[in-house]
């Protein structure tokens, strides 16, 4: 099949829980395999041992600074990916891996934990954790409109995964504080409740109109800020929901 | 008209049901719309604005039945962060096919979490029918009590309804006792917020309604999306709402179209202003645009 794309799903410090977010597209997943994208790299469910060239890579979960093995393959992952993907908080943002500071057994040393973005140039983020089926879905499929499809789609899809490019551009750290220091101080919160809603733990609350931002519960996955309406609203890419939603399901189809 | 956004037809409207209309802001359309999608299953539950802790503090809500419904009649002019049940709409109430109201805004935070679902994991399909409410600004709940119990001297217990209209905003008591106040004093309790939004009439949602327009106790009612179309024609076959032409009805869209662009072009400068452009020793502030 040599229009599909070819994808690969790299496993550094992460739960494997971003890949079972794919996975969990169920029978979409079939679909997307048949149709759009051959899954050339994936320990977790293909026996190809190193990382071949691709051209997406998901990578999900943090880097390990201290594992030597970890630290080639995020090299590697760059320099065999013509896109790279943070998929997930921990790839993203550090998310969990944030917390770690060594100190046990077997590997005390092993303290030092990364974004990938701190050590590779990233290109699109997918924030959250986990990460939603229908976001990697997204952006598998808008990732093969891109490098496949005619002169609009490739507009379509470059003006869709724009935002999610441009926050891998901004950065590493993600937390509930960005809702204060990027929505709230900015004077750009509408008190619309998407944050509290994404939140994985429930960290956000809305008091009088605005999220109140429990930051010890907090496990900087990023997904509050990226939820936000008021961190990146394209009213280009969500003026067209109607028919973007009725291209998706249609290229879904088995 | 694009400040009016993209819709497939437009109406003045109101309910065909007098209970809904006894307490609706306008012309019930919301709730009817609503009421008519729960009976006959379009949707299982929808999140609504309904009564909160404190008297006109809105508290976002899932009514499932009717009645629950009826409880969220009326516009409260405070944040109701409707958004923040979307997802557990989907979870512990179990809900396949929500229906939610909201301002413009939080109508793009629909969209976005349709198109962008980055916490929201398999809401994305579950929304089948998003009701705008037209919106020109929206205020904290301190401010709206400010309004309220400083300048219109009344007790906000006592209201039962608010409105905004005609350059002024008014309370409304069961005796009757009706206060209003110029909008020029409210101007500073405004939520910031509403000062970066582009969109008056819920450009994106299913169906978007507003009283401007029409006369009183009757709705502007634009219909959008192709279920949104679906929803509302069977509505008014139904009986559920009676749908009347445009043509003729004074103010009209006309006036629709007025405020739509004063709104929009004020903030698209508030937002230009916000750049900084003319003063190279400030930063810009953050546009959530680009
Ligand atoms: C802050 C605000 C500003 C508005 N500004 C304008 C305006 O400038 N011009 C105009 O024509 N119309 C405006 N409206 C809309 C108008 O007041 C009515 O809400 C609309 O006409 C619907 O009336 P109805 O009779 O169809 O709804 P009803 O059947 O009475 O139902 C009202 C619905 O609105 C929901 N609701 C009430 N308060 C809120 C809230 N704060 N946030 C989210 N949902 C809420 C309730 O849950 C209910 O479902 C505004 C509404 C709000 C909340
Ligand atoms: S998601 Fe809504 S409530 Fe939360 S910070 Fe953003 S604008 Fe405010």
């Amino acid at each position: 099949m040599a229009d599909k794309i070819t994808v690969g799903h790299v496993h550094m410090s992460g739960c494997t829980g971003c890949l079972v977010s794919l996975a969990d597209n169920y029978e979409g997943l079939l679909t997307i395999l048949d149709k759009y994208a051959d899954l050339v790299y994936c320990l977790t469910l293909a026996d190809v041992r190193h990382i071949p060239k691709m051209d997406v890579a998901l990578v999900e979960g943090s880097v390990c600074i201290n594992d030597e093995c970890s630290m080639e393959e995020i090299l590697e992952t760059r320099e065999n990916a013509a896109i790279v993907v943070a998929l997930g908080g921990c790839a993203c943002y550090g998310n969990t891996t944030r917390f770690c500071r060594g100190g046990q057994q077997n590997q005390p040393q092993h303290e030092g934990y990364l974004p990938i973005g701190d050590l590779i140039k990233v290109d699109v983020y997918i924030p959250a954790c986990a990460p939603t089926p229908q976001q990697i879905r997204n952006v598998c499929l808008m990732a093969y409109l891109l490098l496949k499809g005619n002169d609009e789609q490739k507009a379509l899809a470059t003006a869709y995964l724009t935002p999610l490019m441009n926050l891998a551009a901004a950065g590493t750290e993600a937390c509930g504080c960005d809702l204060m220091t990027e929505v709230i101080n900015q004077g750009l919160c509408c008190g619309c409740g998407s944050c509290a809603a994404a939140c994985p733990v429930r960290a956000v609350t809305m008091q009088y109109g605005k999220p109140q931002i429990e930051r010890d519960l907090c496990i900087k996955c990023g997904a509050c800020y990226a939820q936000c309406p008021r961190s990146f609203f394209s009213f280009d890419v969500c003026g067209q929901y109607e028919s973007i939603t009725n291209l998706i399901a249609e290229v879904m189809k088995p | 008209m694009e400040y009016l956004g993209q819709y497939k037809a437009v109406y003045k409207a109101k309910s065909g049901c007098e209970d809904i209309l006894a307490k609706a802001q306008d012309g019930g359309i919301v709730t009817s719309m609503f009421a008519y999608a729960l009976e006959t299953g379009i949707i299982d539950g929808a999140i609504v604005a309904g009564p909160g802790s404190e008297p006109y503090k809105p508290e976002p809500m899932i009514a499932t039945t009717v009645e629950e419904l009826f409880a969220s009649r009326g516009t409260k002019y405070s944040v109701s962060p409707n958004l923040a049940l979307i997802k557990e709409a989907t979870r512990s109430y179990g809900l396949d096919k929500i229906g939610i109201v909201g301002t413009p805004c939080q109508i793009q935070a629909v969209r976005k979490g349709q198109l962008y679902p980055v916490g929201l994991r398999d809401v994305p399909d579950k929304i089948v029918l998003a009701l705008g409410i037209f919106c020109m600004e929206n205020f904290p709940y301190q401010g709206l009590f400010q309004m309220v119990e400083d300048h219109c001297a009344t007790k906000i217990d006592n209201v039962t309804k608010m409105d905004i209209g005609k350059g002024k905003f008014s309370v409304y008591t069961e005796r009757g006792v009706n206060s209003q106040i110029p909008l020029k004093v409210t101007h500073k309790y405004e939520q910031p917020g509403c000062h970066v939004c582009l969109d008056y009439v819920a450009n994106m949602a299913d169906i978007s309604t507003g009283s401007v327009g029409t006369p009183d106790g009757w709705s502007t009612v634009f219909v959008r999306s192709a279920a949104g179309e679906a929803a509302f024609n069977k509505a008014v076959e139904a009986g559920w709402i009676i749908a009347e032409s445009m043509d003729g009805v004074k103010p009209g869209l006309e006036l629709v179209e007025k405020l739509a662009t004063e709104k929009i072009t004020k903030n698209q400068k508030y937002l230009e202003h916000r750049a900084h452009k003319d003063h190279a020793a400030l930063k810009p502030l953050r546009n959530p645009y680009i």
